[in-house]
């Protein structure tokens, strides 16, 4: 076994080869964490014990033949999700010492798939942030360059898998979470269409746009572990009864006719220039496997932005308004009365950006604003998802860069919000639009990686996963580890 | 300057399903406190609300029974605002689409004409818990039990124009939800309540007065004194020279009083957008059909039927209607008896509620069960007894559980029927009273009474009546 360029397909052929155990695997990647966590601070939770445990067991079923795929298999969850008795915290002082009473739905099923849990990944507070500097455990870096961010709010799964410290790892998306932190760390990352997994237990950023996916090395990685994810939950009205198929087994289709769309309003000036060039030569792999490209144009797409943080914002200020330090989470120290408890509670808990998208919210949604703001914003959000729609008319997929530049250093954009909130202008439309996509690595720019953008209609996971696939048996762009982690 | 009082209920009646509006939980009253409350109810960090589709099929019940318009498509809202018994911070209730809107109830008034009130919208919502201030002083205590237990709110219009017509329109809905099944209307427990809008107006103006809010009224008593106290309290303001404010108010049933909670300016902004968590309930034709088929006879379907089909008055068929268990009763002597439909409605509405109201006891805990009662009116008809000793019997049956033939066998209450028995008692009586027998020979005509009496008397009240009247005057005649 060679933990770094080890996908999570050729791990689950080595275990089920018997090259070595699940236990051998999980305590080679809990000593890879702990050796890395000083450098990165990827983890906020090692649940070592529990792992080797897990592992044992997937053993155990192993020797009995009750195996599935993934059995055995080594992977760690995005501290947003739900996992019983171990600490969930959202990247929060607020949840710092929440110890869940129940598994998110997302967790259970990759645990029913015979997944290993290794810990739980650090990430931006309440996953509101692009560089994973607001989380309350610290900046998560990028394995890269470790003086750089590692984009965010997935900042803690895209750099452990990144780094190989973890095989895969979840994460969420509600403005660009796992495909903006996927290209900046040089990781294959897939939003899936809102409604594909259950959001039970994943704790609420923004209810409308928030989706649970992954972070793999690879694209056909993903397509394992997606379907133990995915589907119909009774438990989440928003999740969608339809079907869950074998995501491998179209893995190889032909990318022949395959029309690919170049959005217009993605190559803007706000591209870095050598980071537009990197995805220009992806797209000429793509041709060279027989698509074809075209321009198309979302016209709306400027607006996702503003369109965003009045949208994100309101439903965040309700979402969290459950932590009032009455029942969970921080309470403040003695408590005069109940507005103080409420405030202090609410005041020590929370960091600068969750208050500043709270009072966000709040206001847009304050009596003789909401029309103003909210209203206008749900408007807008409609225009842009007929955009898409008219977009996917002519074409099969659409492509375009992940973020405006590489990786930045930490700190250099932490004091200007709209700036940060810029990072997230290629990736937020989706969202809006409640579709699936994914981030692949197809290059770098000095030292750093870019990420390939791809957009697809309503649940085509398979169609975006086929095309990613076969672009990584053409390159090795996803197999590139960085030198200190090698 | 002659007044008129403007007023607009918003009745809460706690929907009577078996688990809560978005969660699994029991909805059952009197739990110890927070047994019945699980993450969900506890608003715990990423719980989703789900909606029971028990409580919508409930919501379009009501909204059927007042001829109101079905929302084909209706979105749940979430109402923030920060109180520990709210575990979410926001309230899921339905805003701008209503699941129900435009009915109305027509209500009988006391000089008998009938009155439509409009009823704006009904909409389903969760409660919040409680908050429990008794026991540790300084220490406020929180139950979830109540949290997410399903509500409809029913808004009517201001159509109501006293304290009278308020309860009336009250009682109407409280009747209906119960005839429905969908709410318990249990007002000790909170399961049907209500806040009233009131402001006043001088007679004929065209603009309502300013309106004050009175919160979380539970019982018919209440909400007349409340709403008493008010329409006094703001013409004495507006008498006086002052102006009413928009204010939210509190009854306190033991100084009688409204008083201030809170003003217009310290209203909370609810900031109302659609719930994300939630899909909008589409409700199709066909479901509001499988709905309607399921409704029961209404309460005024029922006393129409009553009025029709039993010679019974309005008042009287309003009576008897009042619940379905009482219409029920009321049915099953009729069937039983098979004749003399409004002496059952006598014997229902009197003897028998007046012992149900002595007892304390609803219909359905009769002591006297229809069966039984039927058996009782039967013996009155075939004249087995009088009317009169009918009422003695009845306590008898009432106190013992027997039935009305075993009563009457046992204290030899069958009547007289023998005529030569009568003429006997007669002839004896007028032999002992020969001084009125004189009296009423020469014309003193008032003293048939008296001998009625005495017969009476000497038969221990089991004379025939009919024939005791007609061999009596035979006679007295000579």
């Amino acid at each position: 076994m060679s933990a770094p360029a080890a996908t999570v397909a050729a791990l689950a052929k080595g275990l089920a080869a018997g090259e070595y155990s699940s236990v051998e695997l999980t305590r080679a990647y809990l000593e890879r964490i702990a050796a890395a966590q000083p450098a990165l601070n990827a983890f906020v939770t090692i649940t070592s014990e529990a792992a080797l445990a897990a592992a044992a067991a997937a053993d155990a079923a192993r020797a009995k033949s009750q195996t599935g795929r993934l059995t055995g298999v080594p992977i760690a969850h995005k501290d947003i999700f739900c996992t019983e008795g171990i600490r969930t915290t959202c990247g929060s002082k607020m949840l710092a010492n929440f110890v869940s009473p129940y598994d998110a739905s997302v967790v259970a099923g990759l645990r029913g798939a015979g997944t290993v849990m290794l810990g739980k990944l650090n990430m931006d507070e309440f996953a509101m942030g692009s560089s994973n500097e607001t989380s309350f455990f610290g900046a998560v870096h990028n394995p890269w360059d470790t003086t750089m961010v590692p984009g965010g709010s997935s900042g803690g799964s895209a750099a452990s898998v990144a780094a190989r410290i973890v095989p895969a790892a979840t994460a969420t998306d509600t403005g660009g979470s796992i495909r903006q932190p996927a290209a900046l760390c040089g990781v294959t990352g897939i939003k899936p269409t809102y409604g594909r997994c259950s959001r039970y237990g994943m704790i609420a950023f923004a209810s409308s746009l928030d989706q649970a996916g992954l972070i793999t090395v690879s694209a056909e990685d993903a397509a394992l572990l997606l379907g133990p994810m995915s589907g119909f939950d009774p438990r989440d009205s928003t999740s969608v009864e339809r079907a869950v198929p074998d995501y491998t087994t179209t893995l190889g289709d032909s990318l022949e006719g395959l029309t690919i769309g170049l959005v217009k309003e993605f190559f803007d000036k706000g591209l870095d220039a050598t980071n537009e060039q990197r995805i220009r030569d992806a797209i000429a792999v793509f041709e060279k496997l027989g698509a074809r490209a075209r321009e198309v144009s979302c016209p709306h797409l400027p607006l996702s932005v503003p369109t965003y943080y009045v949208v994100a914002p309101a439903e965040c200020s309700s979402n969290l308004a459950r932590f009032d330090g009455v029942r969970f989470g921080h309470r403040c120290e003695s408590p005069k009365n109940l507005l103080d408890l409420y405030c202090r509670s609410r005041g020590e808990g929370f960091g600068a950006e969750v208050k500043r998208r709270i009072m966000t919210g709040t206001y847009v949604l304050s009596a003789g604003y909401y029309d103003a703001y909210y209203l206008k914003a749900q408007r807008v959000r409609q225009l842009i998802s007929a955009d898409f729609a008219q977009a996917f008319q002519s074409c099969d997929l659409l492509f375009g860069p992940t973020s405006p530049t590489p990786a930045f250093a930490i700190g250099a954009k932490f004091d200007d919000p709209i700036t940060m909130y810029l990072n997230d202008i290629y990736t937020i439309g989706a969202n809006l639009a409640g579709l699936p996509g994914m981030s692949i690595p197809c290059g770098f720019v000095d030292g750093l990686p870019v990420g390939l953008q791809i957009l697809g209609p309503h649940f085509s996971e398979a169609r975006m996963l086929n095309a990613a696939h076969r672009y990584q048996q053409e390159t090795d762009w996803h197999l590139r580890v960085p030198a200190a982690f090698a | 300057m002659e007044w008129e009082t403007v007023i607009g209920l918003e009745i809460h009646a706690q929907l009577a399903t078996r688990s809560k509006i978005f969660s699994g939980s029991a909805t059952a009253y009197g739990a110890e406190p927070n047994t019945q409350a699980n993450l969900v109810d506890l608003g715990y960090p990423g719980v989703l609300p789900v909606l029971n589709g028990e409580a919508v099929r409930m919501a379009v019940r009501f909204g059927l029974a007042i001829g109101a318009r079905i929302a084909p498509c209706s979105v749940f809202a979430r109402k923030n605002y920060f109180y520990p018994d709210l575990p979410k911070g926001y309230q899921i209730s339905q805003y701008e689409l209503p699941i129900v809107a435009e009915g109305a109830l027509d209500v009988m008034l006391d000089d008998g004409t009938r009155k439509r009130i409009g009823i704006t919208r009904a909409h389903l919502e969760e409660d919040a818990g409680k908050s429990l201030h008794e026991g540790s002083p300084g220490v406020s205590g929180i139950d979830l039990n109540r949290a997410g237990t399903p509500l409809i709110e029913i808004v009517s219009e201001p159509d109501l124009r006293s304290a009278k017509e308020a309860i009336a329109y009250m009682k109407k809905v409280h009747t209906l939800v119960r005839y429905l099944g969908i709410c318990d209307g249990n007002m000790q427990e909170g399961s049907f309540r209500c806040d009233a809008n009131v402001s006043v107006r001088h007679k004929g103006a065209e603009k309502f007065g300013t309106r004050a809010e009175i919160k979380n009224l539970n019982s018919f008593r209440f909400v007349e004194k409340a709403i008493n106290y008010e329409v006094e309290r703001q013409i004495e303001i507006i008498e006086s020279g002052g102006i009413v404010v928009q204010e939210t108010r509190l009854y306190d049933p033991e100084k009688g009083e409204t008083r201030s909670m809170r003003s217009k300016e310290e209203a909370n902004d609810y900031r109302y957008f659609p719930d994300p968590d939630l899909l909008p309930v589409v409700l199709g034709d066909s479901f509001i059909a499988g709905v309607k088929a399921t409704l029961p006879e209404l309460p005024d379907e029922k006393a129409e039927r009553f009025v029709r089909d039993y010679g019974l008055s309005q008042y009287d068929a309003g009576v008897l209607t009042a619940s379905r268990e009482l219409g029920a009763f009321y049915e099953e002597v009729v069937r039983r008896v098979g004749s003399e439909p409004k002496l059952c409605a006598n014997w229902v509405m009197g003897d028998l509620a007046a012992l149900l109201n002595n007892d304390n006891l609803e219909i359905n805990q009769s002591k006297v069960d229809a069966a039984a009662l039927a058996g009782l009116v039967v013996r009155i008809v075939d004249s087995t007894i009088s009317g009169k000793i009918a009422k003695d019997v009845f306590e008898a049956m009432w106190a013992s559980g027997e039935g009305a033939d075993a009563i009457i066998e046992q204290k030899g209450l069958r009547q007289i029927t023998d005529t030569g028995a009568i003429a006997k008692a007669i002839e004896e009586v007028m032999a002992k009273n020969a001084g009125q027998l004189a009296d009423y020979r020469s014309g003193k005509d008032k003293l048939f009474g008296f001998f009625v009496g005495q017969v009476m008397k000497a038969t221990g009240g089991k004379a025939n009546p009919a024939q005791l009247n007609e061999l009596l005057k035979k006679k007295l005649a000579g």
